[in-house]
């Protein structure tokens, strides 16, 4: 509501738009072109590169080769787990960031560190470091390797830090006087926490919780050791696409990774969108 | 120091107290919920990573010296180091011009391009290869056959692993500067400036000693992540031991070559870098907030 206003506003303030305003310099603008032609040469080209390759078949190429048996059980695979180990963050995340941000104890700090681990950690070895313990020698005897457990858990492993680290400084800069003024108005701690907390925490835990399902879906270097890429089971779609480039299958593996990619410009334009009504929001 | 002398007062009266050091009001739920916290961070990240310890040293340091002795070993740690260096200069330089022209600068696609440099957060490293593979690769790739003519050869080789590697570490340096930048404002700048300053001047003098901090994390986020590049690196790189294996490639290698003890061995040395820098990060944060 209030970011419509303020969108119907603005065109008022500035009367005549003729189209954005550059403010560029002539060095600042020699400097822009070198950044993007890098940029080109090295995300966009090749990007478009993948997409072209997909298109050059046909649609119906395309269609036959995403909605093959093994292609299709991949992507339902990665997509549902991707979508379960999101909804996992989604409490778990405002979970620890709560307790990291309000609770007092000795070893916080280690609590801390441990929440980046798993974004700095190479996803091989975090793939092999949750085989020493969910795997064939498992110390608790849980023996998750080669199922669809092991990818559920690598996808948890990796996506750890998002919602966690997203939520975080929303939580810090929280006025507490208002949950105070809700608890000295006799509203319970868990009335306060719905009414109060949840809503400016949901910005935030929406685009943690974005960032975590598309590293799910395209993760890889976690699996190759952990899930045993058994077709129909636990093949997930880089794994797929990875098959198709070394069976010198290109077009395939390009119109898989367009339906990658898709989902990824998918949680761009929501990441887009999320931090503008919070910024539109003040 | 400040929170132990508040609890020390019992009467709440300082008005700044909760700004500063929280009160903490230990109910039942408190102790649930650290208690859920700690118990699924142990289960998932801490009891792992420290079997991957125990089982490296579980006959002493004769794993990691036999895998120092190896001398593809050696030939795959260098290269890895070798492409992290590559990936954090090239994202260091990209990441500072782009930053300041992101924030200091008006120009028309700028929101797009803002979106755009955030792809390489989320595309999967297979498309990443791929996508290289299909404009740099020698025999049918865009440009490849063009840059073969010139006798440069980009996949399969040390050029290709450092475009992945650059990609796919990509925005993280933006990301830690362009906030800073957009904190400090451009008021000192403009001083300087109005008292005869060079555009040169500015930036050594000014704007780059404002942003040091955001550069420092941004070079260790980005050195943890290169290093550890493993999906778009497998697909460029062909992989030929001792020239293009990079390290964590060989972890995989070993491990599924019947070779735990040497993956293990591999994955610590990785592992202990990426804790290093992680600790590093949490050491020098809070200093920066204060």
């Amino acid at each position: 509501m209030t970011s419509t206003e303020i969108a119907a506003v603005r065109p008022a303030r500035t009367p005549r738009r003729s189209g954005p305003r550059s403010t560029l310099t002539r060095s600042s603008g020699l400097g822009l072109g070198i950044a993007m032609i890098w940029f080109s040469a090295l995300v966009l080209i090749p990007l478009a590169a993948v997409v072209v390759t997909a298109v050059d078949g046909g649609w119906d190429v395309f269609w036959s080769t995403v909605t093959n048996g093994q292609t299709a059980a991949a992507i339902r695979l990665t997509v549902l787990t991707a979508v379960g180990v999101t909804a996992v963050n989604v409490v778990m995340g405002p979970l620890i960031a709560w307790v990291l941000v309000r609770d007092r104890f000795w070893g916080k700090s280690v609590l801390e560190v441990m929440i980046d681990i798993p974004f700095a950690l190479p996803t091989v070895v975090a793939g092999l470091v949750l085989l020493s313990l969910y795997g064939q020698d498992s110390p608790l005897g849980v023996d998750v390797a080669n199922t669809r457990m092991a990818v559920f858990l690598a996808f948890l492993f990796v996506t750890l830090p998002f919602v966690v680290r997203m939520v975080q400084p929303v939580l810090e800069e929280l006025d507490r006087d208002v949950e105070e003024a809700a608890a000295s108005l006799g509203a319970s701690r868990f009335t306060t926490f719905r009414r109060i907390v949840l809503p400016s925490l949901a910005p935030a835990i929406a685009a943690g919780a974005a960032l975590s399902f598309a590293r799910g879906v395209s993760e890889y270097g976690s699996l190759v050791l952990l899930s045993g890429n058994l077709p129909f089971k636990t093949e997930v779609t880089s794994v797929r696409i990875l098959s198709s480039i070394e069976n010198d299958n290109v077009p395939a593996a390009a119109a898989v990774a367009t339906v990658l990619l898709a989902i990824s410009l998918a949680v761009i334009v929501l990441l887009d969108v999320i931090q503008r009504r919070v910024a539109a929001r003040g | 120091m400040a929170d132990t002398l508040v609890h020390a007062v019992p009467d709440p009266a300082p008005v700044e107290e909760h700004r500063r050091a929280p009160r903490v009001r230990r109910t039942p739920t408190t102790y649930v919920l650290r208690f859920v916290a700690t118990a699924y961070l142990f289960l998932l990240v801490a009891w792992p990573v420290s079997l991957v310890v125990v089982n490296t040293f579980d006959d002493g340091f004769g794993s990691i010296g036999s895998l120092l002795a190896d001398p593809d070993m050696v030939v795959a740690l260098q290269l890895s180091a070798y492409v992290a260096v590559w990936s954090v200069v090239i994202n260091t330089l990209f990441g500072v011009g782009i930053s300041l022209l992101l924030v200091r600068y008006e120009f028309p696609g700028k929101r797009l391009l803002n979106a755009l440099l955030d792809i390489p957060l989320s595309v999967s490293p297979i498309v990443v290869g791929l996508a290289l593979v299909l404009v740099y690769g020698g025999r049918n790739g865009w440009f490849g056959p063009t840059l073969a003519g010139w006798g440069f050869q980009v996949i399969f080789s040390t050029p290709g692993i450092i475009m992945a590697t650059t990609f796919v570490a990509l925005p993280l340096m933006i990301r830690e500067i362009v906030p800073v930048l957009e904190e400090v404002g451009i008021e000192q700048e403009q001083a300087a400036e109005s008292l005869g300053a060079s555009a040169a001047q500015r930036f050594w003098r000014i704007t780059l000693p404002s942003i040091k901090w955001g550069i420092v994390y941004g070079v260790v986020l980005t050195l943890a992540r290169s290093l550890g590049e493993f999906g778009a690196v497998k697909v460029v790189s062909g992989n030929v031991l001792g020239q293009t294996r990079t390290a964590t490639l060989a972890v995989e290698e070993k491990y599924l070559n019947f070779d735990p003890q040497g993956a293990y061995a591999t994955a610590f040395l990785l592992a202990m870098v990426s804790v290093a820098c992680i600790v590093v990060v949490a050491i020098i944060r809070p200093k920066n907030h204060a």
